[in-house]
């Protein structure tokens, strides 16, 4: 019998690649990441499902908005008043679903 | 979001302005062009749809009234004639697994359908009835009379130059995050415990393949709703079928997801590999991931529906139903919509917006299925959410049916009540906790 096939899962980049983003230049979320160096939780690293929240060395965050899906997630879960700057992106820009 | 600010109070630009062309706001601005309002739908996104996702069915009967005949052309993926509700543990499966024809023959029942597609043809009704579609188009914020900051709203600033825009009431569809609602001072605290992500791959299959994977025939699709499928975290998953494509996802709640250690498409994964899951979704390529926050906890968050000068109305209102077994949002908002933008089009006609005006919407929904179910589910989400159902029964069904099936001769085959005993004994459960909640679920579901 043939042995089952083994479908490997797909890389982060390449799951990213998938969707269409029109960037806007001017960022619609910004991080205050010196509040964030006060942050026990940090619930925004596991959750945002586009995984833009990355833990410095120096302990804050860099924090990157081009390839956000703006579903909310990460100013729900953030414990820090004032960390998150959340806004939409400017009109026509930003995330572009097609088969979702 | 800009705060207030001043507008001079002429002739406004419009009778109303609807906010966000998703489901709701589409359907309110159909129901004000067709009364023979002015009325001005604004959408963020390059077109409508296009900031949308969902799990993917869509419940027509709403729109039997609203666009007879809609299924002759509504843009549809597969009519939905088999659905299943799927418990899981690590190994184990146990499916329940209904049929019915008669959800393959008008007026049909769910249809899978892409929102992009979707919301985009049903923007359009509007359009033909006579609403001006702006899109590419931001609101930022609302515009109060004479800039007061707890004055009637009576426009909307947005981010075009020179983009104010004044009406005699403004209907917020704006989705989950509703920003303006919570400018109109209409949200009480935001909790994100009432909330939950949901994220999806859409992966191509022939259709073929998908046929015959998932048992269905022509145009024929398939609905599965999983339990028990989030580890730790409070959720569930799905798998939709398309015309060629397959949709799989997870829902996901915020508190126990930002405190968990796996993120999404982690979690994603481990359905994807699940051996129930598998031979359905595996081999194709992911044509887009996606991802958006669900209002789960239905009537219980729901914010002020009116204010003066202002309506809420789908998502931005909580009215997604997210109980569990069924996950219905489109319905409800353009259920909610359409009610909105009846109840301004009177409203405007009666030359009175304010919120005693507006009043004719609450009893507009009251009258309907929206706030009906709601009020009658009010417990469904606390109850599919909590421990028993999320942790417990999964276990304890799956491990019934292995002591039933599982032949151990020589030793006689076991009583059902005596293996339900075990297993709930195995898993903590008393009867008396299980007969409350029982109870509770017969009070609601029953
Ligand atoms: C993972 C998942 C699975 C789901 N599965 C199903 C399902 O199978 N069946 C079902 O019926 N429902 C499902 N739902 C729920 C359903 O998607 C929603 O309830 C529904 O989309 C609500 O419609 P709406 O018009 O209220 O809001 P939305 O569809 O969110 O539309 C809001 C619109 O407003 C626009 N907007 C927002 N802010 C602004 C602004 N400031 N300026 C201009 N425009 C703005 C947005 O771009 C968007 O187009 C699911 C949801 C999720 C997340
Ligand atoms: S949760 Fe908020 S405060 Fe904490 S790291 Fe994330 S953004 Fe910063
Ligand atoms: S809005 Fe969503 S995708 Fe964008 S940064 Fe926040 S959590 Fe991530």
């Amino acid at each position: 019998m043939a042995e089952p096939t083994h479908y490997p899962e797909l890389s982060f980049e390449s799951r990213m690649d998938s969707v269409e983003f029109r960037i806007a230049e001017q960022a619609h979320i910004v991080v205050d990441d010196r509040i964030c160096a006060d942050c026990s939780t940090r619930g925004c690293v596991v959750a945002c499902p586009a995984n833009l929240f990355v833990p410095t060395a120096a302990g804050g965050i860099l924090f990157n908005y081009e390839q956000c899906f703006e579903c909310g997630t990460c100013y729900l879960v953030c414990n820090e008043e004032g960390a998150i700057s959340w806004s939409y992106p400017e009109g026509g820009h930003g995330v572009v679903f097609h088969r979702s | 979001m800009s705060n207030v600010s001043t507008a001079e109070f002429g002739a406004p630009d419009f009778d109303a302005i609807v906010v966000g062309a998703g489901p709701a706001g589409a359907a309110a601005a159909l129901e004000l062009a067709r009364a023979g309002r002015k009325v001005c739908l604004v959408e963020r996104g390059p077109f409508p749809g296009s900031k949308n996702m969902y799990g993917g069915v869509v419940y027509g009967r709403i729109l039997d009234t609203l666009l007879p005949n809609w299924w002759e052309e509504a843009p549809v993926q597969r009519w939905v004639t088999r659905r299943q509700t799927m418990i899981l543990t690590e190994t184990a499966a146990t499916t329940l697994d209904v049929r019915n024809e008669a959800w393959g023959r008008p007026p049909y029942n769910g249809a899978t359908a892409y929102r992009p597609d979707f919301d985009s043809w049903l923007a359009q009704k509007a359009v033909d009835a006579g609403a001006v579609l702006v899109c590419s188009t931001t609101v930022t914020g609302l515009l109060r009379k004479d800039g007061l900051a707890d004055g009637p709203v009576v426009g909307v600033r947005t981010d075009r130059p020179d983009g104010d825009l004044t009406a005699k009431v403004v209907i917020a569809c704006d989705g989950v995050n509703s920003f303006l609602a919570k400018e109109a001072g209409l949200y009480p605290e935001v909790d994100p415990a009432n909330y939950t992500v949901g994220v999806k791959e859409t992966i191509a299959l022939p259709r073929e393949v998908i046929d015959e994977r998932f048992g269905v025939r022509g145009d024929h699709g398939v609905d599965i709703e999983i339990l028990g499928c989030t580890g730790d975290i409070p959720g569930g998953g799905f798998v939709y079928t398309n015309t060629d494509t397959v949709a799989v996802g997870l829902v996901l709640s915020l508190p126990a997801l930002a405190k968990g250690e796996l993120r999404p498409e982690q979690l994603l994964a481990r359905l994807k590999a699940h051996p129930a899951v598998a031979p359905l979704v595996e081999g194709g390529d992911v044509k887009e991931y996606s991802a958006h926050v669900i209002p789960e906890a239905g009537f219980d968050m729901m914010p002020e529906l009116i204010g003066d000068g202002i309506l809420v109305a789908g998502d931005a209102a909580a009215m997604c139903l997210a109980a569990g077994i069924w996950l219905e949002g489109v319905n409800f908002a353009i259920g909610s919509g359409a009610a909105a933008g009846r109840a301004a089009a009177r409203a405007v006609q009666r030359n009175d917006t304010s919120a005693a005006g507006l009043e004719g919407y609450r009893s507009r929904l009251e009258s309907s299925f929206v706030l009906a179910d709601h009020r009658r589910l009010r417990d469904a989400p606390h109850l599919v959410m909590g421990e028993l159902a999320q942790q417990k029964m999964p276990r304890i069904v799956n491990g019934v049916m292995e002591d039933l099936f599982t032949v151990t001769n020589p030793d006689p085959k076991p009583r059902l009540r005596a293996v339900v005993r075990k297993q709930m004994k195995r898993h903590g459960v008393k009867w008396r906790d299980a007969v409350k909640d029982g109870l509770r679920a017969a009070r609601t579901f029953g």
